[in-house]
């Protein structure tokens, strides 16, 4: 698939792409690390936001500003920033999330003074009236902070066209996920990380063309000969940067068919009122979308959503992809488990450091935990 | 039962104060630290036998109100620091890991965590919450802690969720934390069964502003050289203004205490015999080696005269206006020391290096605390640019004793000594 080959492209090269993407349209690139950043109003002023993963190589100016007790993550994204590898991002937004990116965003402003830089202080519980009366307000001070730093009005009208754009690329994206969770074979777990990855990145016009013309291509496909052996498990945790996971399950004889992720399906999930004001809408279904440990809802949410997941997918497993040093999932993990060993769903859970363990040794955990399947 | 309650406390307390001998010894006063902690944890504990309803409560949230409505206040983190001072933590901590939380967290959430499931600890657990209340204005990690307690005890649990303020304190903000002050008052109410009484808070309010004026009264006599009192001193007497914010007791202990130490300067007595170099302290103390620390500073004729830790209790004084608790309650609660940016943090090191006229700054990067954590290199780099005080970084965990490496640390006191006399000496 041409359309494929195109997206992974974007993605093993992301800088390359943004930088020649900007050369082409003169277009400014926003940077954000939490999938609390509110895209739909970065993207209504015209410009790009990027998600930032960071690096795991040859870390050593983020050390002079992080202890030894800073997720990989944070790290990463630091290094990045102070070695100048995004020199082309024009400015960041930080929203509030955990304790780790809360003082990064100090410590950026404070060392990367060339960018624009924008908190986006959101509330931490959603689920009372003020706080709902409080987040409407901090994403309209955003749509004006926003718009100053980039010299533009975000008017109604180009808040409701990056509203239409995204609900269409979250519907294709939960499409996609159906029909592979239906079919895992019809795309292989690395390409479909591929897919997912893009919609951080891309063009969102763009990658809205060609994520439909994947759906639609994928809707036709004959799902090859099914391994029916293949165990069908659920991911789940905060971000997911080894790509490399999904071969690794399915060398192990597993097929990942849903996800609890903060770029994955948490990232797509939840449409917005196309009928309402569009920051109304905007800001909706970000406090109805299933949360991430660093925020408060309901005490049992993140359970029975994970639960949930696992149900309508048909999955026989769990895989908590836990970061080393996050402490908001680190400290939801035992309740998580819990209740999944209620529910006499099986689970492993894989630490991950900033490297991951060789290849050979990570196969024969995945083929312990797949066995007991 | 009461009185065996209260006996057990006295030897637990007794057992806590050995650590602060040398400070206890040269106190002679009718009712002591000791004796006020003392009743003030019998109570709590035996609140069920009273009838009196017990909420446990984050160091940084509003007291005030729980006070006003005759709740006692129990705060599990004061609860944190005595374990890790009778050494307690990494046991305790050993245990949560084994419940699946890992050893990366905070520890005082770890030993509370799994204290609360064994009653264990030096005081065998604390006494069952009926209600929670958390304010995020310290940390993430509480939001986490306080949702495992609420389904661990099942009850209800309430959040006042104060916007971190990295570089401003905006309208949407205030206007966001004044009505949750609204709501926590609903909660009371609910949690209760009572009308909320607000002339009780009136009073509360101001016992509360007074108590922290007085505490920084306290705080403020280390300027004097010699200093009276050492940082760790006034990590012994914090426990106070923490846990009977609000109440009078803490006037007549702090009005008796401030009074101590301005004597002791008219006699020109200091907390380290040969105070000749003067230091300030960053972050929570190492509870389990704070005598050891004292005296290994002491034995270089240094001492901590001051520190960013029990200095918060105060910090927000600026904010209050004693005559309107709960408008004013919204913004100080939001801009203390741990909920602002680091640029800010760094601005009141620096007035307080320049208040207690220090020789060098000490930073403590507590593993278990990012948010107190995260940033001290940046304001290590701001410190050495704009005073060019030299600075030590000491790694270790405030509760967790199991990774802390005495002789590691030790010598690098010792080698951090040498440069501070040196550079004193060429002065
Ligand atoms: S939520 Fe966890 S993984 Fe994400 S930045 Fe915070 S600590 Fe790191
Ligand atoms: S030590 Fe730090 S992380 Fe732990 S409860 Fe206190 S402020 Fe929060």
């Amino acid at each position: 698939m041409k359309e494929l080959t195109q997206l992974k492209k974007v993605v093993s090269h992301p800088y390359a792409y943004i930088r020649k993407y900007k050369k082409q349209t003169g277009k400014k690139v926003v940077g954000y690390c939490c999938s609390y950043a509110p895209e739909e109003i970065i993207w209504a002023a015209g410009a790009l936001p990027v998600r930032l993963f960071g690096t795991n190589e040859n870390i050593h100016l983020a050390d002079t500003h992080l202890q030894s007790y800073c997720c990989s993550l944070v790290r990463g994204i630091l290094e990045e920033a102070l070695d100048k590898r995004l020199d082309f991002v024009d400015g960041i937004i930080f929203p509030h999330t955990c304790d780790s990116f809360q003082r990064l965003s100090d410590i950026w402003r404070l060392n990367i003074p060339e960018q624009f830089h924008l908190d986006v202080v959101l509330p931490v519980k959603l689920d009372t009236p003020s706080a709902k009366k409080y987040m409407a307000a901090i994403l309209e001070k955003c749509r004006k902070d926003l718009g100053k730093a980039l010299g533009k009005d975000i008017t109604q009208a180009m808040l409701a066209r990056s509203v239409k754009t995204y609900n269409k690329i979250r519907s294709l994206a939960g499409k996609l996920y159906e029909l592979r969770c239906a079919n895992p074979q019809i795309i292989s777990g690395t390409d479909f990380h591929a897919v997912i990855k893009a919609a951080m990145i891309m063009d969102r016009d763009q990658y809205l063309k060609i994520l439909t013309q994947i759906v639609k291509q994928l809707q036709k496909a004959k799902p090859r000969k099914t391994r029916d052996e293949a165990k069908r498990l659920v991911l789940s945790g905060s971000v997911c940067t080894h790509p490399d996971i999904y071969g690794i399950i399915e060398d192990a004889g597993g097929v990942v068919v849903w996800d609890d992720l903060c770029t994955g399906y948490r990232y797509f999930e939840g449409q917005m009122n196309e009928k309402i004001a569009p920051l109304k809408a905007i800001t909706a279904r970000y406090l109805k979308r299933v949360i991430c440990p660093a925020k408060h809802m309901e005490l049992r949410g993140r359970g029975e959503n994970l639960i949930r997941l696992v149900k309508q997918s048909k999955a026989q497993g769990v895989v908590f992809l836990l970061l080393k040093f996050c402490d908001p999932h680190a400290f939801d993990y035992p309740y998580l488990k819990e209740m999944l060993e209620a529910e006499k769903i099986p689970f492993m859970l894989l630490d991950m450091e900033a490297e991951l363990p060789p290849v050979g040794q990570l196969q024969t955990r995945f083929e312990t935990f797949i066995q007991i399947l | 039962m009461k009185k065996a309650i209260s006996e057990f406390f006295k030897m637990v307390l007794i057992l806590l104060a050995g650590k602060f001998k040398k400070f206890t010894m040269r106190f002679k006063k009718t009712k002591t630290m000791k004796d006020y902690m003392m009743v003030y944890y019998s109570q709590a504990k035996s609140a069920r036998l009273t009838g009196k309803k017990v909420a446990w409560i984050t160091s940084g949230g509003p007291v005030e109100p729980l006070i006003a409505m005759d709740v006692i206040p129990v705060y599990p983190e004061n609860h944190g620091a005595m374990i890790g001072a009778s050494k307690m933590g990494g046991h305790l901590c050993e245990l949560a890991e084994n419940m699946g939380y890992s050893a990366d967290l905070c520890s005082y959430a770890r030993s509370d965590i799994s204290c609360a499931t064994i009653n264990g600890g030096p005081i065998g657990g604390l006494p069952r919450p009926d209600m929670l209340v958390c304010c995020n204005n310290i940390c993430g990690t509480v939001l986490k802690w306080y949702e495992i307690q609420a389904r661990y005890f099942n009850v209800p649990l309430f959040i006042l969720d104060t916007p971190f303020c990295h570089t401003e304190y905006t309208e949407e903000m205030g206007r966001y934390v004044r009505a949750q002050f609204d709501e926590y008052i609903v909660f009371l109410e609910k949690a209760c069964g009572r009308k909320f009484d607000f002339d009780k808070l009136k009073e509360v309010g101001h016992l509360s502003h007074q108590g922290q004026l007085l505490w920084q009264a306290v705080l403020d006599t280390a300027t004097h050289k010699p200093s009276p009192m050492s940082a760790f001193d006034a990590f012994y007497h914090l426990a106070l203004i923490v846990t009977l914010r609000g109440t009078q007791d803490v006037l007549d202990y702090y009005t008796w205490l401030a009074g101590y130490m301005k004597d002791r300067i008219a006699r020109g007595i200091g907390a380290v015999p040969n105070e000749k170099y003067r230091l300030l302290w960053d972050n929570i103390p190492i509870w389990h080696r704070t005598r050891w620390l004292s005296e290994k500073f002491a034995s270089h004729n240094a001492c901590l005269v001051a520190d960013t830790y029990t200095t918060a209790w105060c910090g927000a004084l600026k904010y209050i206006d004693e005559n309107n608790f709960i408008d004013s309650a919204a913004e100080a609660h939001a801009r203390i020391y741990l909920n602002i940016g680091v640029d800010q943090m760094a601005k009141m090191v620096i007035e307080m290096i320049d208040k207690y006229d220090v020789d060098g700054f000490v930073l403590h990067s507590n593993r278990s605390c990012k948010p107190y954590s995260f940033g001290q290199l940046d304001i290590q780099k701001i410190v050495e640019r704009e005073r060019g005080i030299p600075c030590l970084m000491l790694e270790a965990d405030m509760t967790d004793e199991r990774s802390f490496s005495e002789s590691q640390i030790s010598t690098r006191i010792d080698a951090y000594m040498e440069i501070i006399k040196e550079r004193k000496n060429k002065k």
